[in-house]
């Protein structure tokens, strides 16, 4: 179970976000600026000055204005950009967040995810599919209770992003881990997530089928004719 | 030439160990001032460390010996601590020191504001607390700027003048650097003995240069993220 009430004061409007689910993979809609990357920065502890309260499967990560350290969250973020480490090797990025106790995860996701022959490569020399595994391994590799996906998929083309999809649909399905998975496009949305949430200015709008809040958001952000 | 050579090494070694007093200081006030928050104290601390960049040397020369003159409340503390600095190699490692601060404070300043916030907090989400992201992504990351700031602050160092002589004097053979001697050829009427230990120092500090422009960027690949 994933409960979200969260106030995060922003730039242009405060974000007010409630949000309840029992949904395994919740897609985030949204137009941009709507505050879904402020949302996942708040989630994952990195946002000051967030108040409110979050409980992943009854572990509480923030209560009023106090939170769990990012470190000790259990929440994994991979941001739109992927912030590979660019003075590490794949497969340094890929342990970076393993523990000892974790060191089997590392070699899991790796074959998982078909880094197995890119381990010794600087993240410079990948391309962007093999950098987008890379990030999700990294991420999956330290147990995250709840992932946090920043439209990771957004700089590859079709082909690719279709494949990427694939990888991430498997690992999700084998992580068990929860997931909120930022993004624009609605058949990524249905393939990867059950539930959706529609953010507009700071608040949740909608919540439900994804099919439906991506519908009805889609319905509201097209121009009348 | 012996003699000179000698004479280059000393000085060298003299400024090496400028470059180790003031490193970790530089570095860590350099890191602070990088942070995002509020400027008001960052802007006084760094201008503090900026006025030996802007100051005649012989001011901070003399500064530094009205702070650390025996009649002074620290040059007493040092006394009884069996510390001398004034007309010692310690004054000319200090002199060196503290004008080749601003260089380092600048460029590793710089080099920290090039890291993207988002490796340190992607880090964090892996595990890693404030201080061992710093170790782990912020410091690998920032290291050419710092590398190549530590390179112009020993050349600082080795070429000090003003508060060289002003705060540890011409002593040959202890406090005499480089271009102390230099001066002390020229006013003695030894042009052909002062242009030959121009020369040494000339060759010298082209090799400076070459491996500045080399850590700058300019001779190798640069990170990309």
């Amino acid at each position: 179970m994933l409960e979200v009430d969260l106030r995060l004061p922003l730039a242009d409007f405060p974000l007010r976000v409630k949000l309840s689910t029992g949904a395994r993979a919740v897609a985030l809609v949204g137009a941009s600026g709507a505050g879904k990357t402020s949302l996942l920065e708040a989630l994952a502890g990195l946002r000051p000055g967030t108040e409110g309260r979050v409980v992943v499967d009854g572990v509480v990560l923030q209560d009023g204005t106090r939170g769990l350290r990012p470190e000790v969250r259990g929440v994994g973020y991979v941001p739109q950009d992927l912030a590979l480490f660019p003075h590490l090797t794949a497969g340094q990025n890929v342990a970076f967040g393993a523990t000892p106790g974790s060191a089997g995860d590392v070699a899991r996701w790796t074959e998982l995810l078909g880094l197995s022959g890119l381990l010794s490569r600087k993240v410079t020399e990948l391309s962007g599919g093999e950098r987008q595994r890379v990030a999700l391994a990294r991420a999956l590799a330290a147990r995250p209770k709840l992932l946090l996906l920043d439209e990771p998929l957004s700089a590859l083309d079709l082909p690719l992003r279709a494949a990427a999809l694939k990888s991430l649909h498997q690992a999700v399905a084998a992580s068990g881990v929860r997931l909120l998975y930022v993004t624009h496009h609605l058949a990524e949305a249905e393939f990867l997530c059950s539930e959706g949430a529609w953010l507009e200015r700071g608040e949740v709008r909608a919540v439900g089928a994804v099919d439906q809040v991506v519908s009805a958001w889609l319905a509201a952000a097209a121009p009348a004719r | 030439m012996t003699a000179d050579l000698a004479l280059l090494g000393w000085s060298a070694w003299l400024a090496l160990l400028s470059l180790v007093v003031l490193a970790v200081p530089a570095v860590a006030v350099a890191w602070w001032v990088a942070q995002p928050g509020a400027r008001a104290p960052r802007v006084v601390v760094e201008g503090l460390c900026t006025l030996p960049l802007v100051l005649p040397p012989t001011a901070v020369g003399l500064l530094l010996l009205e702070l650390l003159a025996a009649d002074s409340a620290l040059g007493h503390l040092l006394a009884r601590a069996g510390a001398e600095v004034v007309f010692t190699p310690a004054g000319v490692v200090l002199a060196g020191a503290v004008m080749g601060l601003p260089l380092l404070l600048r460029s590793a300043r710089t080099a920290f504001e090039q890291v993207d916030g988002r490796y340190v907090a992607v880090a964090r989400t892996l595990g890693r607390t404030r201080a061992a992201a710093f170790w782990a992504v912020e410091l690998p990351l920032a290291r050419r700027g710092i590398a190549a700031g530590a390179l112009l602050a020993f050349c600082r160092a080795l070429g000090e003048f003003g508060a060289t002589i002003l705060l540890a004097g011409n002593i040959p053979g202890r406090t005499q650097t480089v271009p102390l001697a230099i001066f002390q050829r020229a006013q003695a009427g030894e042009d052909a003995s002062a242009l030959r230990l121009v020369g040494l120092a000339t060759a010298a500090a082209f090799g400076v240069v070459l491996a500045y422009e080399w850590l700058a960027g300019r001779g190798g690949g640069r990170a990309r993220g």
